[in-house]
């Protein structure tokens, strides 16, 4: 992947509001070919507006949209969905009741002679293969997202947009589910925005992500950039467990619970983010007292209170000081992270 | 992209219009709607002192007076019945409820002017009563059952459904828990309907009684068959006279009072229109009926009585009286045959204008003409028949080629019921979910072929129950029948109102069974799918 090859989507400045509230604001990003790029943040964020923008099913009210270099969106262009070469797999699947599965899946498809083909491939590489005479009323809730994916699948789309695609599902199959369809875009070449509000998905399965807050675009890096160094306290706050306290800084330096560190800027207030586990159990550290535990096998999560009376969240190794109680002395596995105030923005 | 593509796809950003062809219909159909009484407007402006003199009269003072009246009357009286109706019917233990709920919507089946000669054929001077009375030396009967009086009765016995089927799913919207509450605060029975039951049935009340007094200023069967003088009845016999002036300018002030009618339903809404049922939390307990019982079954069997039995009994006793004297029944064959096309042909049109407005409304709603295209395809709601009627004769006199064509009857019929089948399309329209329409654009088919392969083929059972409402009221419709009819073309509705109104009961009896059958079907199918939605529900 170089950077001066054309992007799959290149959004600049997309704007759309509702009755004068603003939906998205501003959306500029570009999803790189073969890329599976993440739109994650909570419900209400903008992140489904901006995905319906895309496919062009809400016009936008400003900026351009390009996609594969084509302009599909600007001031004065407006290319319709079913122009856009755009696949979509919906929230609720969108399965057309009055068909059956092979017919759902052969809908996107011109009547040709590769359509039977073509509909038996893609329900084969979904996992259905024999399944196409069913009605999709009888399909169980992973069934029906696949055949939803199928159809998308089908007509050979370059680029795929997926809105919360496994949020119907049970959380068992979750999983699995996800790892295929990760699988299944890898093979096929595909291009995916998939769109989410569980920072679990958007982590694990994404190239790329872009976190979003209130109609804009906070933070977009790989997952690891964005769970590591998160831009906003609304990223850090959303995204992995974090102990999170804003504080009084005072030229340059800020006094936390845990020691002194250097600010940002000339910021009066700022945000200080510890991960539970940049926290370890160190001779000689900040003492405190072990309150409760909780126990997951992988690993386990004390909350502790500080002698100065803050509580905070530790991840330790499971074999790591077991007993449930009792005093304890905290030491930093790294710099905490340290971001001017934004509530107040 | 092409030049052409380029032209069709660059619009303001922001500004999504929806497709050409759709809105273009839709603003025809408005324009259809709209146009017809326009004409009333321009035919009553031909002569205007002539018009001004026959509205700003006396007279016609009275007469609008009169006619308000009777339709106060009415909507009074089918309260007092339907409320009562409605709920021992949802929420007692009444002996054979589930009976009685199926059978208390029958009587829409009758039309009015069916009612009407059933109380004259059995009430009359020279009625049944009368003859069964005759041994005894009477000659004949007070004149009691008609006028006013007889025209309240009448038509409060066959409109009380109308409120009866919007109070029911409301009555049956009721939260017990309020009642519980208010009862717990120790306020009585009484003061619990009051200040509870009845404040909550509002909606329902003043949206069926809406119905109820739209029916009685519109009526012109039943008053005219009754002697009664209402507006309607004054209009037709001043078209009849040839005073098409006086009659376009009297139509123009039924519109405006249908329409103030209207307008007051709407504005006493108010704020409460969207307060929807949300369904009650437990399901209500039966109120046990107790000593009343008894009174209540008769009651109810009373007004079944008056509004079923009788009719069905009248109307069968002088078919058979009527075959046995050898009264010809051939004719009636063709006009069952007419009335069927007739209808068949509205239900289609009206379902055809149906689509784009509602279309429109439900898929663009916040486009420049969606809600003024709606509002205006809901013309034919508020104004009677009669008026549909007039508005139509004098449009076509400006299109000669029109003029007795049964295409201006079915425009009529069509523009008068178009607003059953745009509720109808309108629901079956917003039960498709939008992500199965986007989801077929997103698979590269344009919206026409989305709306052929998708949209309608899943809304197709609303639209078609919406055109088998619109066809089986014009069935029973009179009024724009008779004005509009071609030459030759007898319905049943005509069939009965001419006989009836020379008081040939034996010739009326067996067109007057036939529509009240016809027009049961849908009243059974829908008691029939109602019980079945409520089996499921269990």
């Amino acid at each position: 992947m170089t950077a001066d090859a054309t992007p799959a989507i290149e959004a600049r400045n997309l704007r759309r509001s509702y009755g004068g509230v603003v939906a998205v604001e501003d959306l500029t990003l570009d999803v790189q070919e073969g890329e599976l790029f993440a739109l994650l943040g909570p419900s209400g964020c903008g992140k489904t507006t901006s995905l319906r923008m895309i496919a062009g099913f809400e016009p936008s009210e400003g900026g351009t949209l390009r996609l594969r270099g084509t302009t599909v969106s600007s001031a004065d262009t407006f290319v319709p969905p079913e122009r856009r070469g755009v696949g979509m797999v919906f929230q609720d699947y969108a399965l057309f009741p009055h068909m059956s599965v092979a017919e759902n899946v052969a809908y996107g498809l011109d009547s040709s002679d590769e359509r039977a083909r073509r509909t038996g491939e893609a329900l084969e590489l979904v996992g259905l293969g024999g399944l196409g005479d069913r009605s999709v009323h009888g399909l169980s809730g992973g069934e029906q997202q696949r055949v939803a994916l199928a159809r998308t699948l089908a007509p050979q789309p370059r680029l795929l947009l997926l809105d919360e695609p496994f949020s119907n599902l049970d959380p068992s199959l979750r999983s699995r589910v996800r790892s295929e369809l990760r699988e299944i875009l890898r093979e096929a070449g595909i291009t995916a925005l998939l769109v989410t509000h569980d920072q679990e998905e958007a982590l694990s399965i994404s190239d790329r992500m872009a976190f979003m807050w209130g109609g804009r675009i906070e933070q977009i890096g790989r997952p690891d950039e964005v769970y590591r160094d998160p831009a906003t306290v609304h990223a850090a706050r959303f995204i992995g467990d974090a102990n999170i306290w804003t504080l009084p800084a005072e030229s340059g330096r800020v006094q936390t619970p845990l020691g002194d560190f250097a600010t940002p800027g000339s910021a009066t207030t700022c945000t200080v983010v510890v991960r539970p586990e940049d926290l370890q159990v160190q001779a000689g550290g900040v003492p405190g007292e072990v309150l409760s535990r909780e126990y997951y096998g992988h690993d386990q999560v004390l909350l502790v209170r500080l002698e100065s009376g803050v509580e905070l969240r530790v991840r330790l190794a499971p074999h790591e000081r077991l007993g449930p109680a009792g005093p304890i002395a905290l030491g930093l596995r790294r710099d905490p992270l340290v971001l001017p105030d934004d509530d107040a923005r | 992209m092409t030049a052409a593509s380029r032209i069709l796809t660059a619009r303001p950003a922001g500004r999504h219009w929806p497709p050409l062809l759709l809105w273009s219909a839709a603003a025809l159909v408005a324009l259809f709607c709209a146009i017809p009484p326009l004409y009333l407007v321009v035919r009553a402006a031909d002569e205007p002192s002539r018009a001004i003199d026959t509205v700003f009269t006396g007279s016609t003072l009275a007469l609008a007076v009169r006619t308000l009246a009777l339709a106060a009357t009415v909507t009074a009286l089918a309260t007092a019945i339907a409320l009562p109706m409605a709920w021992l019917t949802v929420r007692t233990d009444l002996p054979a409820r589930r009976l009685f709920a199926v059978l208390a919507a029958l009587p829409l089946a009758v039309p009015s002017y069916v009612g009407a000669l059933v109380a004259i054929a059995a009430l009359g001077p020279r009625g049944l009563l009368q003859q069964a009375l005759e041994p005894l030396g009477v000659e004949r009967l007070p004149s009691a059952i008609f006028g006013f009086w007889g025209a309240t009765f009448v038509l409060a016995i066959f409109t009380y459904p109308y409120l009866l089927l919007t109070l029911r799913p409301a009555i049956a919207a009721l939260d017990p828990r309020l009642e519980d509450l208010s009862r717990g605060f120790g306020h009585g029975r009484w003061r619990t309907f009051r200040s509870v039951t009845l404040l909550q049935l509002r909606p329902a009340l003043t949206s069926g009684g809406l119905l109820v007094a739209l029916y009685a200023l519109a009526d012109f069967g039943a008053v005219s068959l009754l002697h009664f003088d209402s507006l309607t009845r004054v209009i037709f016999s001043r078209y009849e006279s040839f005073d098409r002036g006086g009659a376009a300018a009297l139509a123009l002030v039924l519109a405006v009072i249908a329409l103030s009618v209207v307008t007051l339903e709407v504005w006493s809404r108010g704020s409460r229109r969207y307060d929807s049922a949300h369904g009650s939390a437990r399901a209500a307990t039966l109120v046990p009926l107790g000593r009343w019982r008894w009174p209540a079954l008769a009651f109810v069997v009373a007004v079944l009585t008056l509004a079923l039995v009788v009719p069905v009994g009248v109307l069968g006793y002088w078919l058979v009286r009527g075959l046995a004297a050898g009264e010809a029944i051939d004719g009636v064959w063709s006009a069952t045959g007419n009335s069927l096309i007739g209808a068949a042909l509205a239900a289609l049109l009206a379902a055809l204008l149906a689509l784009p407005v509602a279309l429109l409304a439900t898929r663009h709603p916040r486009f420049l003409i969606a809600r003024p295209a709606e509002v205006l395809a809901h013309t034919g709601y508020a104004l009677p028949g009669l008026v549909v009627a007039l508005a139509f004769i004098f449009a076509a006199i400006n299109f000669g080629w029109l003029y007795g064509s049964l295409w201006l009857l079915i425009a009529a019929y069509a523009l008068r019921f178009l607003p059953q089948a745009l509720g109808a399309t309108r629901v079956a329209l917003l039960r498709v979910q939008p992500s199965m329409e986007e989801a077929a654009r997103g698979l590269g088919r344009p919206a026409g072929n989305v709306l052929a392969t998708i949209t309608l083929p899943l809304a197709r059972p609303g639209i078609l129950a919406g055109g088998a409402l619109v066809f089986l009221t014009t069935m029973k419709e009179l009024p724009a029948t008779l004005i509009l009819a071609p030459i030759g073309f007898e319905t049943l509705a005509v069939r009965v109102w001419s006989a009836s109104s020379e008081a040939f009961f034996a010739r009326a009896a067996l067109p007057a069974l036939l529509l009240i059958a016809l027009s049961s079907l849908p009243l059974l199918l829908r008691a029939l799918s109602g019980r079945e939605r409520e089996r499921a529900s269990r």
